[in-house]
Order: structure tokens, then sequence, then C-alpha cells
């Protein structure tokens, strides 16, 4: 790719002294010209890592069809949030309990591809002393690892953040590639009524480049995920109009850090009018719009979109899922939800031992819903008043 | 485009103008452990706290030098510590009327996928640092990104990528109060000649300021640290002028009139010709917005590290050397060295080391 765009720049018969140019100051070729890699094997070769199969393999599995990701990344402290909610302290022991119920769940690897775990879970056994990785992969899904380490007030900007996790990246992906992890999720923000900025954009877009590509050279396939908020009373075309921005920035700093693209994946919210916008979209304007979108930003060499849910209601993430795949698209396009997978079985559990196979069942039940709805065949039957509860949450902080 | 204006704005713009006042420079003295104890060891010297403490204390303790400094840097560990008597560095320096500094970037980590080029790290939590150095008495902060010049080297890819990183941390130490020392260090290393070297300073320098108003930082309370424009480590010398010709004509094609002061780094040059260089520029007749000065290690320390050789029978000795480089270089500020420095031991010795890793 590097030394297509070398010949182009190189001196053209148009540049050199002619007839119809006798006369006129010719601007003198410049003298930084972009460069091929002396060692390049072939010209149009992407200077991928030594992991560059196996990369191809991994993401491809976990862009399988009728499967899409479990994300079950939430920090500490979030998932505390998620305990207090059902009544139960933050410990240890009730993260590790909670997380067993989930990777145990009979069967889950017929609709979940690959599970994204925090580092505490990564090192961590279920509650019967096997590892947790360990589960995962005998369930026939990949286990990744969320490395980024939050966001952080961005100077300069206007009330945004910037995700902070590059420092040691590097040696932090290789150990978690020895642990068992095989990809890895990084989630920056852009915020639509705080701009978004110019800077906050680029900053986005930049971090997500370089931690995919420290994520390659390690072995871990990267989820690249700039979330744009749902908070705003902004309207869909806003939406569409920012997230083509955003995409066509993220894209380019992917190959300016010579990413492979057959060995990422994608986490991008889908195209919705803001969460306070009067006018709400029906799930058909969600996908023509996203699906617009796709089309014009994400090269088809990218195997699979797992959108994340964001705050829609379980049944929300679903039929707008269900929506986008009632014809082919060039990528797998999937989900990779949290809450939209999670709350339901969260509640069901309540914390109580005797409840963990109910709550198994009901994680099941979103799981195939979800399964049903990449592979466009989602009908929304049976489905509970719980699972259709929005989530949305103003300012969320994960 | 605007920058954006911390509450430190005024404090920022003082301090950096402060640094760059006619006469006076810095001594960077912001060695990390590993690379002080080369130094150490370089002169049979134990690298042990007591030792690194006791060659801080020759320095800052010098009778007469601190008027021909404006700045000191220091690493984390100096920052907190105290001389004999007990009083701590930081109050030698601010009654001395200099203005302590920190070193912020946690090192180079090779960029992958290029032959052999880097990017620094250091942003994680840059901002809690930066606080608490505000609060041990820091004013000014260091960052240095390192590129190299080679067949195809610096690629986009690094220059961007150094350039950012140099932009977020000034936008960060600005809001906490430091006045970020921009640091964009092209290594000397390399047969190329002065045209190459001028040629990737100027197209460094560029990007690096576009990065810079990119992120809204205030330039007037910035300084800028980059190497001389030279002919590299293995082609032939070239005069005095002549380095000062192609260094300042560099400048002026990038660097903003808003930015008080450049402070030059010595990179592996000896003392003495780092000096010379320094008076060249400033000899030079032509437009110079903001003042050139010093922000020197390896050459201002050399000789004085030699004539201690860690003995305390040979502080005063090593004083005495010390006082000769800090005043030559005051002069060379002024452009009136005359080169006639008591030239201590070594202090034309070369301090070039190949691929230097600082």
């Amino acid at each position: 790719m590097a030394s297509a765009s070398a010949t182009l720049l190189k001196s053209s018969p148009i540049l050199d002294k002619s007839e119809w140019v006798k006369g006129q100051n010719l601007r003198q070729p410049s003298v930084s010209v972009v460069r091929c890699y002396p060692t390049a094997p072939s010209a149009l070769t992407v200077r991928a890592s030594s992991y560059a199969d196996e990369l191809i393999k991994t993401a491809k599995t976990i862009a399988s069809p009728g499967r899409g990701i479990l994300a079950m990344d939430e920090s500490n402290a979030t998932c505390g949030k998620r305990l207090a909610s059902i009544g139960l302290e933050n410990t240890e022991a009730n993260r590790q309990a909670y997380r067993t119920l989930l990777v145990s769940a009979p069967g889950l690897g017929e609709y979940i591809s690959g599970a994204i775990l925090f580092e505490e879970t990564l090192y961590q056994s279920t509650t019967d002393g096997k590892k947790m990785v360990d589960v995962l992969v005998e369930q026939n899904i990949v286990p990744g690892i969320k490395v980024d380490k939050g966001l952080v007030p961005l100077p300069g900007s206007n009330n945004e953040s910037w995700c902070q996790g590059l420092d040691g990246l590097s040696s932090r992906t290789a150990a978690y590639y020895q642990q068992g992890a095989r990809f890895a999720k990084w989630r920056t923000v852009v915020s639509i009524p705080n701009g978004p900025s110019a800077l906050a954009v680029k900053e986005a877009a930049w971090g997500l480049a370089r931690y995919a590509a420290i994520s390659q050279d390690s072995g871990l396939v990267p989820i690249v995920e700039p979330e744009i908020l749902l908070d705003g009373d902004h309207g869909i075309d806003r939406t569409f109009e920012v997230a083509k921005k955003v995409w066509a920035e993220v894209f380019f700093y992917l190959a300016e850090n010579n990413v492979m693209f057959e060995g990422i994946l994608l986490k991008p919210s889908m195209v919705t009018p803001g969460a306070e916008c009067k006018d709400k979209a029906t799930p058909q304007q969600v996908a023509d719009y996203t699906l617009k979108l796709l089309h014009r930003r994400i090269p088809p060499a990218v195997p699979g979109i797992m959108f994340l849910s964001g705050g829609q209601s379980e049944v929300e993430a679903t039929l707008n899922l269900n929506a986008m795949n009632q014809s082919p698209n060039p990528w797998h396009v999937s989900f990779s939800y949290a809450r939209a997978l999670q709350n339901t079985c969260l509640k069901t559990w309540g914390g109580r031992p005797e409840n963990v196979k109910a709550a198994q069942e009901v994680l099941l039940v979103r799981a195939k819903a979800n399964s049903l709805a990449q592979l466009g065949k989602y009908t929304g039957e049976g489905e509970s008043e719980e699972a259709k509860k929005g989530m949305f949450v103003k300012g969320y902080v994960y | 485009m605007s920058c954006f204006i911390s509450k430190y704005a005024e404090e920022l713009a003082k301090n950096a103008a402060y640094i760059g006042t006619p006469g006076k420079g810095i001594l960077a003295a912001d060695e990390s452990t590993g690379t002080i104890g080369k130094r150490l060891s370089s002169i049979n010297v134990e690298n042990v706290e007591e030792n690194r403490r006791a060659l801080r204390e020759l320095l800052f303790t010098t009778p007469g030098a601190l008027r021909c400094l404006s700045g000191v840097i220091l690493f984390e560990e100096t920052l907190y510590q105290k001389a004999s008597s007990g009083k701590p560095f930081v109050e030698i320096l601010k009654e001395g009327g200099v203005l302590p500094g920190i070193k912020v970037d946690k090192g180079t980590v090779e960029l992958n996928g290029t032959n052999g080029e880097t990017f620094t790290q250091g942003l994680d939590g840059l901002a809690q640092r930066c606080q608490k150095y505000y609060e041990a008495g820091a004013r000014f902060a260091k960052w240095r990104a390192v590129l190299k010049i080679g067949v195809n080297e610096p690629t986009e890819l690094a220059i961007q990528e150094n350039a950012n990183g140099l932009a977020m941390y000034a936008a960060i130490c600005q809001q906490c109060g430091l006045v970020p020392i921009v640091e964009p260090e092209i290594l000397v290393d390399g047969p190329h000649d002065i045209k190459k070297c001028a040629e990737v300073t100027e197209r460094v320098l560029a990007a690096c300021y576009k990065a810079l108003n990119d992120h809204h930082v205030m330039l007037e309370g910035t300084l800028l640290k980059p190497n001389m424009v030279t002919p590299g480590s293995e082609s032939p010398k070239v005069a005095a002028e002549v380095i000062a010709e192609y260094t300042v004509r560099a400048l002026q094609r990038t660097v903003p009139a808003a930015v008080p002061a450049i402070v030059f780094l010595s990179g592996g040059q000896s003392e003495e010709e780092a000096t010379r260089n320094l008076n060249a520029m400033n000899k030079l007749k032509t437009k110079k917005p903001w003042s050139l000065s010093f922000s020197f290690g390896r050459a201002l320390q050399q000789s004085t590290l030699k004539a201690w050789a860690g003995k305390e029978e040979n502080v005063k000795k090593a004083q005495d050397a010390f006082l000769v480089r800090c005043e030559a270089n005051s002069e060379a500020t002024l452009g009136t060295y005359k080169g006639d420095a008591q030239l201590g031991e070594g202090a034309s010795e070369s301090l070039h080391v190949k691929d230097y890793k600082y």
C-alpha cells in the first residue's frame, strides 16, 4: 500500500519541462517521499506482524455466523454498580461468583464466539477452581481482554475526554497473550453535545490506532471502539455526520500505523438519535442509517462489526441488529453487548445460588435472540417486560 | 486557532520568559538512575543514592554558578533530596533565583513495525504526577522525544507519534502549572551532511508546532529544546558559524515568535564545541524573536565529573570546573564568549555515544 502511493508521488512525465508548461514555475518535487520499506517482500504487502495468520483466523472465528461477543469486562468499580443494583457487596468473591455464572452457562458457545474480560477475571478461577479462560475455551468461546486504562479529561478541549493506556502496553498485551487472551478491547468516547472538537476526534482515533498496532504485534486482535455517546438531544442526521468523520479518521490513522485490517474487529455505536431527542427512530431507520455509514466508511477487509448497545434496552438492541441483517453485508454484522445481554440475567440471579440455573437460562435466551438477529431471523416472540426496559444512563461512566 | 488559557496562564508565561533571561540557561541534571550510574561508573564511583545526592549538591552549591542559571531539570529522586546542611535542593535553587524543573517522561519504547524508531511513554496518570510535582516546587517539566536520520527515517509515523505525544504532554503540564519544555531530539548519529539535518529538523519542528497548536497549547508558556543543526557524527565537522547559520534559519522557518526561548541540547558535542556553537548563534545578526540559550547535561558536567572523581577533597576543584563552564555558556547566550575558558580536563572531548539511550 505504501509503495503504490510512492509511485504516484514520483515525478511523472507531466512534471518534466514540456512544451505546454514552458515558462511556468514548477513546484519542486517534494523531498519527503512516501517510502516503501526496503525489506518488504512485495510491493503491496502491508507490514504485518509475525502473528498475521493467527490474527486473521481469530478475527474470523469471532465473526462467525450466528454468533457475537459477550462483553463482561466491567472494571471493578463498574461491576460494583451492577452488584449493588441487586443488593450485593462489591467483593472479589461476588465478582467471581457472577462471572462464573456467565462463563459456565451451558451451551453458551453456540451463540457467543468471544467474551471480553477485565484483567482480574483473566487471571481468576471459577468457584469450582477451573481457570476462567479454560472454561471459555472449552465452551468454544475466545477469551478477550480490556486493555485501556479509562477516560480522563482532555486538556484544551470542550470538557471532553481521552483514553489512557498506552504506557507499557506492549509488555501488557504480551503477558495477556501468555495468559490465554486472543483479542483486546479499548474503548474511547466522542461526545456530540460537547462538539465534538477536532482535537477530541483526532485524539480518540490516534489512540485507537496506536493501541491496535501494538495489540497486533502481541498477537491480540484489537477491537476498535470509538463510542459516539448516546447523550444529547441531537437528531439522527447529526449522529450520522459525526460518525462519518470519526470513522474516516480512525481508518486513516489505522492505515498510518500499518494495522492489518483483516485482523481487527470494530465495535461501533449504531447510528441513532440522541437519547433526549424528541424524534425516536424505528429499527428500520436505525438500520438504514447505520448500514449507509458502514458502506461509506468501512473497508470490506474488516471481518466483523460487533455493535455496542450503549444503553438501548435488551429488545431494542436485538431488533436493531436484526434489521441490519435482512440482506447480505460485506462484513459480519453482529453484537458485542454487555448490559443488553446481562441485565435480566443479573436481576434473575439476585446473588442467590438457587437462582443460578434460571439466570443462565435467561442469558441463553438473550444470546440466542441476538444470534437469530445476526442471521436476520429474529421474531421477537415471547420477550419479557424486563427485557424491553431502556438502560440509558445520562453521562454514563463506564 | 486560539489556545486554551489555563488558570496558570500568567505564571506560565512569566516563568517561561524568565528561563530565557539573557545571560542564563538550564542545567540538565535529570539523568535517570540508570544513566547517572553510567556517569558515576566512568569515574569509578558507586551508583548509590548518597553519591547521586553528593554530585548534585556539588553542582547546586558551586559559588557563583546559580547566577548563570535560570533553571535546573531534576529527576524525581532529586526533587525530594536535601543538601548535607539539611536544606532541600528545591529551596537552594529557588533562593539562588533558579527554577526547579522535573523530567516527566518514562523513557522511549520501540515503535513496532519501524526500523528502530521509538516513541516516548509517560502520558498515563501524567496530570496527577504533575500536580504532585508542582506542590513539591517544580515549575517546569521536560519530555524527551527521539528521532533519527536514516535511509528511510524519520518515518511519517514516528514524526506524528512523537509530535502528538509532546503536544499531549505539553497541554497536560500547562493545566497543572508547569512550563513544558518540548524536546524533539534528532540524534546526531549517521553519515548525513548538515543539509540533511536541516531538512529533517525543519520537517520535525513543523510537525511539532502543528500538533501543539492542534492541542491548543499556549506557546508563550512553553520552551523548545531542539538539537542544533549539524553534520552527522560520521560526517566531517564544520565551523561554528555554519552551524549557527543553518540552525537559526531552521528555527526562523518553523518556530513561532510567541515561543519565548529556545534552549539547545548538546547531544554529544564536547563542552567547548557546544559553547562555541551557541555563541556563534548569538553573534549572528538576523531576526531572532526568541532568546537562544542552553539546556546542557553532559556539556556542563563532563569536566566537573572528571575533576571530582567522587572524592571529597576534589569538591572545590570540581566546583571551579563547573563554574568555568557555567560562565562560558552564560557569555555564549550574549554572544560575548571569547573562547578563553580555562579548559578543564575533557572539555574538548567529544561526548558522543552512538545511539545514545538517555
